[in-house]
């Protein structure tokens, strides 16, 4: 409502000041204008038609072709009628200047724009130069006209492209048996943002990394040259960057809900170590040299100590909590400070996720850096592709037929 | 801080920690696992806590705890320890102050 309010309270400021009409028809730009403001539009219409008979835009600051022709559609659309039960606080001002308009004016036609009072059938200096300015401004309106349209075409089609989205993440939350909005009576009816925007960015991801991974195979296949590898090796490390990043930002806002990993398949989240894939899950490859095989061997051996002292940590977090829940003595009933005492303890859990999505981070960039161009490739293949395929094995699992009840 | 320069020198791998953090305890038992025994400083017990939380992220660690010095030098908190053992850096840092041989 308030941008109808201000599309009018501008209209009017643009009218009191003297600025050539047409100007109100730029950021306005279409008819639904005069749908909103039918009133309005009829006592002008009506006003100058009363003073002008056929040409009904005939003032000096009317003289312009598209402003014209827009009055013209709008008038096509919405016959004048006079509505005296019109609120007066909005119309009158139009009304008062446009009366001083047209009283200036003589009833010109579109040939003859510009005359002036005084009545003079040549163009002075001065009617010249306004023109000029006014050719200049209707430009400029058309221009803004144009790019507000533009505008509202790409919103139009975000809005259609936000819904289906949305609909599909609904969807898919039905499908792997959890959503924001189902099976966590924690929610309380009222949807996280931050996890909402989490999940719809996560099923941009995965088609993302779909895509990527089938460029991959393809490139692997043809034998590409090892630069346009690199290029694709690091466009998969990029993409697995901004994952991390974005489950940063969803811990923030929930962190049991990245932890749940109800944001994955029901397969990934069999495998679920602290809220992903475990670091070393990534070594599935084939090093081709010795030298190789003992740089993985290496890592997968670091991977596993790190992977244990953050269980352990972890291990460690769950039993003070569990000791921070259940300190008092249970069955007396009341039990908030205890549930306050829990609840910094839970901070320290996004700790743990993020670390988690570091030891993930690391293990890939490692990967990445220590192994030939081709190796990396076929390593974010083979991990890509193991992830797909247990992305499968759960739709799989989704439609299997079942005994009938 | 004197404090600090002074824990930190006591001996060769030293954690500044705190009772409570999950995550220093994470980097104590790897640090343990790799078979060094490290000197745990537990901050929140001492009477200058705050002061030295200060001092730790002035001398440039990400997190005030865990903090880790090897050798009297500022390795960082649980990121860098992390990073510098994946690629393979931390092992060669402690191996003067392996009790035992480590697996690798």
């Amino acid at each position: 409502m308030s941008f109808f309010i201000r599309e009018l309270i501008t209209m009017l400021i643009l009218v009191f000041f003297d600025v050539p009409v047409f100007a109100m028809s730029a950021g306005i730009g279409d008819l639904s204008f005069a749908v909103r403001f039918p009133l309005l539009f009829r006592v002008q219409l009506g006003e100058v038609m009363n003073s002008t008979s056929t040409q009904f835009v005939s003032s000096r600051r009317m003289g312009m072709y598209d402003p014209i022709h827009q009055m013209g559609m709008w008038e096509e659309n919405f016959k004048p009628n006079a509505n005296p039960n019109a609120p007066a606080a909005l119309i009158i001002p139009v009304h008062a200047s446009l009366d001083n308009q047209s009283e200036d004016t003589s009833h010109g036609s579109l040939d003859t724009p510009g005359k002036y009072e005084q009545g003079t059938s040549k163009p002075s200096d001065k009617v010249q130069r306004r023109l000029a300015q006014n050719r200049e401004a209707a430009r400029k309106s058309r221009l803004r006209k144009k790019a507000y349209v533009q505008q509202l075409e790409a919103s139009r089609l975000k809005l259609m492209q936000l819904e289906q989205e949305l609909e599909r993440a609904r969807q898919q939350g039905l499908y792997t048996g959890a959503g924001v909005d189902s099976a966590y009576p924690g929610y309380g009816g009222s949807l996280n943002a931050g996890i909402v925007a989490f999940d719809m960015e996560y099923g941009h991801w995965i088609d993302e990394q779909n895509r990527q991974i089938c460029e991959l195979r393809a490139a692997l296949n043809a034998h590409r040259s090892d630069v346009e590898l690199r290029i694709l090796v690091e466009s998969g490390m990029n993409h697995y960057s901004q994952l991390f990043r974005m489950k940063a930002a969803a811990s923030k806002a929930d962190v049991f809900y990245v932890m749940s990993g109800m944001w994955r398949t029901p397969s990934e989240r069999f495998f679920l170590w602290i809220g992903g894939f475990r670091p070393s899950e990534l070594l599935k490859l084939d090093p081709l040299t010795e030298q190789q095989w003992a740089f993985v061997c290496n890592l997968k051996q670091a991977c596993q100590q790190a992977e244990d002292a953050l269980k352990q940590g972890l291990d460690k977090l769950q039993h003070t909590l569990a000791e921070a829940v259940a300190s008092g003595h249970l069955g007396e009933g009341n039990y908030i400070p205890q549930v306050a005492a829990a609840m910094e303890k839970l901070e320290a859990l996004v700790s743990f996720v993020n670390q988690a999505d570091h030891l993930r981070q690391e293990t890939l960039l490692q990967m990445s850096h220590n192994l030939t161009t081709r190796q990396a490739a076929r390593g974010l293949l083979a991990l890509g592709e193991y992830f797909q395929r247990l992305r499968a094995l759960s739709s799989l699992w989704a439609t299997r037929p079942r005994e009938p009840a | 801080m004197d404090k600090v320069t002074r824990y930190a020198s006591e001996q060769g791998v030293v954690i500044f920690s705190k009772s409570s953090c999950c995550l220093c305890y994470t980097v104590t038992i790897l640090f343990r696992d790799l078979g060094v025994q490290p000197r745990v400083y537990e901050i929140d017990h001492d009477p200058e806590c705050r002061e030295i939380e200060k001092a730790l992220v002035r001398l440039g660690c990400s997190a005030p705890v865990p903090a880790v010095f090897i050798g009297g030098k500022l390795v960082g908190s649980t990121n860098e320890v992390m990073s510098l053992h994946l690629s393979g850096s931390l092992v060669p840092l402690i191996r003067p102050y392996q009790a035992q041989p480590s697996a690798i």
